[in-house]
């Protein structure tokens, strides 16, 4: 049962990084661009979750935590970027 | 693992895969940027947070060992979900206003101005005697 499940919600997270894809590459604003690849990393962390349960694996979790956080940093830094035109000033 | 232990990890999983999916979905379907910052921001972060009490007790159920470091990505995940939508929020309000991008005509329609004569404190301060504003220098 939980192989079904897991492999069920593998589909849902790869469908939901093809419309954060779709998402990125139509924009129209910025905005969304930058919407879109923050949501695609939190989506890269469910994945990587969920691979970790499938592979019964302690290992994935420190890949999840540092991803969480470059992409926290990275969204700020771009959204700095444009709001700014530097990001540590 | 106990089979009460599986349905519940079963019924985690597929909570969390439901709110990822809807979060994503809403960023396709709705019509403004505004709009499509509350699908990501919320729902998405709100999934993982399910995926991740799961995993707690799938390893729980299946290493025999009660793990605390799923609950440290969903604490960080909560705490910086909202600051990251709302410089979001700030870079669009920034272009719409320096006129780098044009609202489209939806139903939710533009961003409202707030009261008063200042603006949104994007690239200044909202208003120039604002208190340790970058504007006053």
């Amino acid at each position: 049962m939980i192989t079904l499940t897991l492999q069920i919600a593998l589909g849902c997270v790869a469908l939901a990084l093809l419309f954060n894809g779709w998402r990125l590459l139509k924009g129209p604003a910025l905005g969304d661009r930058i919407v879109a690849l923050d949501t695609m990393v939190i989506n890269a962390i469910a994945l990587i979750i969920l691979i970790g349960m499938i592979g019964e694996s302690d290992a994935y979790f420190e890949a999840a935590l540092l991803l969480a956080m470059v992409g926290f940093v990275s969204t700020i830094a771009y959204c700095k970027f444009i709001l700014r035109g530097d990001i540590v000033e | 693992m106990t089979m009460v232990v599986e349905i519940m990890v079963c019924a985690l999983v597929l909570l969390g895969a439901a709110f990822v999916l809807i979060g994503s979905w809403a960023l396709v379907r709705l019509p403004s940027t505004m709009e499509r910052l509350h699908g990501p921001t919320k729902a998405t972060t709100l999934g993982l947070g399910s995926l991740l009490v799961a995993s707690v007790f799938y390893f729980q159920g299946r290493l025999g060992v009660w793990t605390a470091h799923e609950l440290l990505i969903a604490l960080f995940l909560f705490i910086t979900a909202p600051i990251s939508a709302n410089m979001i929020a700030k870079v669009h309000l920034h272009r719409v206003r320096i006129g780098a991008f044009e609202e489209p005509d939806t139903k939710a329609g533009a961003p409202p101005r707030p009261p008063g004569e200042g603006d949104w404190a994007t690239f200044e301060a909202p208003t120039r005697n604002t208190q340790a504003s970058t504007a006053n220098t």
